[in-house]
């Protein structure tokens, strides 16, 4: 009906993974076959209306056996009817507002109690490109490392959207946190396009900032030993709707983070 | 003369502060006896109070004290634990209320999940997930 373009749409999601379809099953080179990992994109989304859906199909269209999991962070819109209408993605009704930490935590959880290998952050408004999941998830599947940032910043294509001058001011800002406080280069600490390996999303499960989390989680992943690499890609300009991050938000936010990467970096779990 | 006013002054000061701390102390007794408070969030208001009634009565322990803390004006000292006291309960309060939206978060996203589990289940999927007739 409303998802014509989905070949397995006849075939409902189920919880405990009991039908676990895959496009192409990879062949070793004895021609056995292997054991997909199961992977999961969590899409933290609040008040996203007119753009879930297309988020949702856009991950379906790209690869079928990638589950979706929407966190609709108690949002006061048709978030929730739109979503539950997409067919083979699950959707999460928070009952109180967490926050993107608290909603993408949430998905870290569902990961967990649901056995996936991998899990995938993808923003609910539509900046995340489908197109470009394979470039963040082939590290952390071939095991080069266990958490990968897509990043705007690394190579120099200026087609790609690379937000607001004052944002690139604080993404500056934190890079030079993050050389400070765990030596690694992070080019791009607000990008919440990431992909986690089973160890990380245990950790992150248990410990995972409720506002604000991007830069504060690098630290904190950084700190405990859990390696990370970033690649390059593109990202769009969100379609409708408003950032979460306007007027004198900005100032709280600096100081929120700072004080949260900071403190992230000298607590001991 | 001047003296004799001076003197009258701190004395209603003093009968003043012993009532307050008293009310406070009464006050805060009560709200135990009535579950409006629990008891491990009110030993921060019943020890001030106890310290503050203590000074009140007695003059040269408080006299000494601002001697000790180089206040010239003794009843002073009083003001200095009043805003004291109310420093360590707020900060009791912050580490309260950070706990408490803790656990408000996790139990938010238990709930979540738990609901999201009763939704797929196999008796509920079918009547959930069936395609609207038209």
């Amino acid at each position: 009906m409303g998802s014509p373009v989905l070949v397995s749409a006849s075939t409902p999601p189920t919880i405990d993974h009991e039908i676990i379809h895959f496009d192409v099953n990879p062949v070793t080179q004895d021609g056995l076959l292997l054991e997909m990992p199961k992977i999961i994109i969590v899409i933290p989304a609040f008040n996203e209306q007119d753009n879930i859906k297309n988020v949702i199909l856009s991950i379906k269209n790209f690869r079928r056996s990638l589950d979706c999991v929407v966190i609709n962070d108690a949002s006061t819109d048709n978030t929730q009817q739109i979503a539950s209408s997409v067919e083979n993605a699950y959707v999460i009704e928070l009952p109180n507002n967490l926050g993107i930490g608290g909603a993408v935590q949430t998905g870290f959880k569902f990961a967990i109690e649901n056995d996936y290998d991998f899990a995938v952050q993808f923003d609910g408004d539509g900046q995340h490109l489908a197109g470009e999941l394979d470039k963040i998830l082939s590290p952390v599947i071939d095991g080069t490392c266990d958490v990968c940032i897509g990043s705007r910043f690394i190579d120099n294509n200026t087609d790609n959207f690379r937000s607001t001058a004052t944002r690139r001011f604080g993404i500056l800002f934190f890079q030079q946190m993050n050389k400070l406080l765990i030596k690694q280069n992070i080019s791009d600490s607000t990008s919440g396009f990431r992909a986690y390996n089973k160890k990380a999303i245990h950790f992150l499960s248990k410990h995972y900032p409720t506002d604000y989390p991007e830069p504060e989680s690098i630290i904190l992943l950084g700190k405990n030993n859990f390696t990370i690499k970033e690649v390059p890609v593109l990202m769009q300009e969100r379609q409708n709707g408003q950032s979460s991050i306007s007027g004198l938000k900005p100032i709280y936010y600096m100081l929120k983070v700072s004080l949260a990467m900071w403190m992230a970096h000298i607590r001991k779990y | 003369m001047n003296s004799f006013l001076s003197t009258m002054s701190n004395h209603r000061l003093t009968i003043l502060s012993i009532f307050g701390s008293l009310l406070v102390l009464v006050f805060i007794l009560r709200l135990i006896k009535h579950k409006k408070i629990k008891e491990e969030y009110s030993l921060l208001w019943i020890g001030f109070s106890i310290i503050f009634l203590i000074l009140s009565l007695f003059r040269p322990l408080l006299e000494s004290l601002a001697n000790v803390l180089g206040i010239y004006y003794a009843p002073s000292a009083l003001l200095l634990i009043f805003v004291l006291a109310q420093f360590f309960i707020l900060v009791q309060f912050s580490i309260v209320i950070s706990k408490l939206s803790n656990n408000n978060k996790n139990l938010t996203q238990e709930i979540a999940l738990l609901k999201a589990k009763i939704n797929n289940s196999p008796i509920n999927r079918e009547n959930f997930r069936r395609p609207e007739q038209e």
